[in-house]
């Protein structure tokens, strides 16, 4: 570049006194134009008598990203009036996916909250005849469902873990070269892992149905349902677990004679243990929320079954499901029970989070790539 | 390792630090006679050896039995209700399955209206999911940024009959002023049209509900593409003088296209198999329907169909609800190839071949596994706290 050209390019357009703090907006701008939005949507809104959160939050947005937009390109340029608003508009973007989750979070805690207690947890929904009044008192309880969640979904756990992390090992530690096999079965991974959960639910309802007759509804289905979804997520999961152990340690273990079995054993495995136990939890809480292929599988039931094999059975997330869709004699108690089934699975759920969390921190490995 | 071309370095680490794999294609590198002779030095093998080879050989050959076994128990069981004659079968002519004369007839309006409604769902959502995913990328503070996107992953981890629940005592309230509005002034376009519903029981409540359900897949898929983008392009557009936005179009975006086309058909697979939302919020009819606004002229989906009519349905009628549900299957690992091919196929630099594989898979495109790597990662870094563990 020759002086003239690189002079000409910094000279500013228009007649700029103070080249350096001129033709920019203030440093802090978009914090205060926001408070200044906040407060600006309150003023219309309360003139116009229609004061709520909602309509608040969206007004603000609307009006920061016009006053931005307006004032960048009236101070500044319209190149960086577009960045501006942009800044603006994918911030309202996350801040417009938040919603749904604490809203979701606290409609369900809210919900859910007062029918959580021990007689909702320790009894099944049942209907009462006192013989002294004559009168049917329905009772909701949702231990049919704990038992059938904890079963079903242990269950498919207990198929899915040992198939998802055997074939996680053999994508990575045996076929690292690319072999057809791992090639296709990664591929095939990625598309199981796009099955709708239904068709899951009515594959495993082919299944018993062509070998135990049409009515062959039990908890044992269910799981084997659940398990199609689950695999690719472990497998998904490991295979990334694994593939951060690094290369370093598995060759300074051949290197000393160790056998491959060996090496896998007692270097890999232990090394993405933490990392291998985080994906399982989550995977669990995946299909523990599961409604659809348990419903088509397990059917839904009030009555407490705890054998597996036969007759159908009831998970949380079912219960929330059928309670509403078809409620019993008490509909208000019907849909409050939904609720409660619904808060108990998101407990379920936010505590396997928190043990994938916390087993990721304690058994934070060491030797990741 | 770029300089050599040839070299089978089929190493699956996508990020750019390349630190393992150089070593590996070091020690492959030293002539083909020295690499070929490696392979007959090999340790003997002992029996544990080939039994847990044989083991985890046999899990992963497992993954194609199983989903073959999905779509032939499927098939074989939906055969019957595909072949029966629907207008004379004493079970097909009545409750759900009547008035259809063949099962393409019946099952035709269903994927009209899973593809529909999963159209809804993807225009309203994708854009915000790419939005968000820009956001946690380039836009939010780094130190914020992994704590962001746990939470949209966290979107991910909320059942779906728990996001059903809540659009049915939520959503559908709060779209009720707004759907009046629509249908009231801008009743003369065809989505507007109809009765205006009373409940909210509507399209468009569904799809407002599908849309958060896929923001996760989206927003965790595109993320990860666009923190792919290669620095120098991303710091040459900074030093050109661009704004952040203009370094985003002529950088970010340029290079992350092909990703972000998969990560949408893919939140669209998502969007097609969801079943529990749609079929808790939406009261519908088995028609061929554009309305949005309406309580009883809305399309159905085929798994919400599914849903709620197989408890009452005879055996032959669940036969015709598998083959429903066979259709779906098939449409959904359709819309999963293409979103893979996609990336394969135009993938950034795809007319270099030398980085072709670059994005030669996807990142995980399970929320899950994103979740679980972000757990680990973010542990692994907090343990290390020198380098940037990600970045």
């Amino acid at each position: 570049m020759s002086a003239p050209s690189s002079t000409r390019s910094s000279v500013p357009r228009g007649p700029i006194v103070n080249s350096l703090t001129s033709g920019q907006l203030p440093r802090f701008i978009e914090l205060y134009s926001a408070i200044g939005a906040f407060l600006v949507s309150a003023g219309i809104l309360a003139l116009i008598g229609r004061l709520n959160v909602v309509g608040e939050l969206v007004v603000t947005a609307v009006v920061y990203l016009i006053g931005i937009g307006v004032m960048s390109t009236l101070v500044e340029n319209r190149r960086k009036a577009t960045d501006r608003v942009i800044r603006g508009l994918v911030t309202v973007a996350f801040l417009l996916a938040m919603t749904p989750l604490i809203s979701t979070l606290a409609t369900v805690i809210i919900r859910g909250i007062g029918q959580i207690n021990w007689a909702f947890i320790s009894t099944t929904t049942a209907h009462v005849f006192d013989p002294k009044t004559l009168v049917v008192s329905s009772h909701t309880g949702a231990l049919q469902s704990i038992v059938g969640t904890l079963i079903i979904t242990g269950i498919a756990a207990l198929i899915s873990i040992p198939i998802g992390i055997l074939t996680a090992i053999y994508l990575v530690e045996y076929a690292r070269g690319g072999t057809w096999l791992s090639r296709t079965v990664t591929l095939l991974v990625d598309v199981m892992t796009g099955i709708p959960s239904i068709v899951a639910g009515l594959f495993a309802f082919s299944l018993f149905t062509l070998l135990f007759g049409p009515k062959a509804f039990s908890g044992f289905s269910a799981a084997v349902a659940l398990s199609v979804l689950m695999i690719p997520i472990v497998v998904r999961s490991s295979e990334e677990m694994l593939k951060l152990v690094s290369l370093e340690l598995r060759e300074a273990s051949y290197a000393l004679g160790v056998s491959k079995f060996s090496t896998i054993t007692k270097i890999v495995l232990p090394t993405a243990i933490a990392g291998l136990v985080t994906g399982v939890m989550l995977a669990i809480a995946r299909v523990i929320g599961e409604t659809a292929p348990i419903f088509v599988t397990a059917s839904f039931t009030d009555n407490f079954n705890s054998n597996a094999f036969a007759g159908p059975m009831n998970t949380l997330a079912v219960q929330a499901y059928a309670a509403y869709k078809f409620p019993g004699t008490d509909i208000q108690a019907s849909i409050d029970s939904a609720w409660g089934a619904a808060l108990l699975l998101i407990i379920i759920v936010v505590i396997l989070n928190l043990i994938a969390r916390i087993v990721a921190r304690v058994f934070a490995p060491k030797g990741l790539r | 390792m770029s300089e050599t071309p040839a070299a089978p370095s089929k190493s699956h680490d996508n990020d750019s630090n390349g630190q393992t794999s150089k070593f590996s294609t070091n020690a492959n590198r030293p002539g083909a006679p020295l690499g070929g002779s490696a392979r007959s030095v090999r340790a003997k093998s002992r029996p544990a050896d080939r039994v847990f080879l044989g083991l985890s050989t046999g899990a992963a050959a497992s993954i194609m039995v199983i989903l073959a076994g999905v779509a032939i128990f499927l098939i074989v069981q939906a055969a019957p209700a595909i072949a029966a004659n629907w207008a004379t079968n004493p079970d097909l002519n009545t409750g759900a399955t009547a008035h259809h004369n063949t099962f393409w007839g019946y099952v035709a309006p269903l994927i009209w209206g899973t593809v529909f409604v999963s159209a809804i769902a993807l225009i309203i959502g994708a854009p915000v999911a790419i939005g968000i995913a820009l956001f946690i990328s380039h836009y939010a503070p780094r130190r914020l940024a992994g704590v962001l996107g746990y939470l949209v992953d966290l979107l991910a981890a909320v059942p779906s009959v728990v996001f059903g629940l809540w659009g049915i005592y939520i959503i559908r309230p709060f779209l009720l002023p707004g759907t009046n509005w629509l249908n009231h002034h801008l009743g003369w376009i065809p989505f507007f049209s109809g009765t205006a519903s009373a409940t909210g029981s509507t399209v468009l409540a569904g799809g407002i509900v599908l849309a958060v359900m896929i923001l996760p897949i989206i927003t965790s898929i595109s993320r990860e593409i666009f923190l792919q983008t290669p620095r120098l392009n991303e710091e040459a557009a900074i030093a050109m003088g661009a704004t952040k936005w203009e370094m985003v179009r002529l950088a970010v975006f340029p290079y992350a296209r092909s990703g972000v086309v998969s990560a949408t058909l893919l939140g669209l697979g998502r969007a097609l198999g969801e079943t529990m939302a749609f079929a808790l919020i939406v009261s519908p009819s088995l028609i061929f329907s554009l309305k949005i606004l309406t309580d009883g002229e809305n399309s159905q989906t085929v798994a919400a169909n599914i849903a709620t009519s197989f408890p009452e349905g005879t055996p032959l009628q669940r036969q015709a609800l598998i083959g429903t549900g066979l259709m779906l299957f098939v449409i959904s690992i359709a819309v999963n190839l293409i979103a893979r091919i996609i990336v394969t196929r135009t993938g950034p630099d795809a007319k270099t071949r030398k980085a072709k594989k670059r994005i030669e898979q996807l990142p995980p495109s399970d929320p899950t596994s994103v979740l679980a790597l972000d757990d680990v990662l973010s542990a692994a870094h907090h343990r290390q706290t020198d380098g940037t563990a990600r970045a």
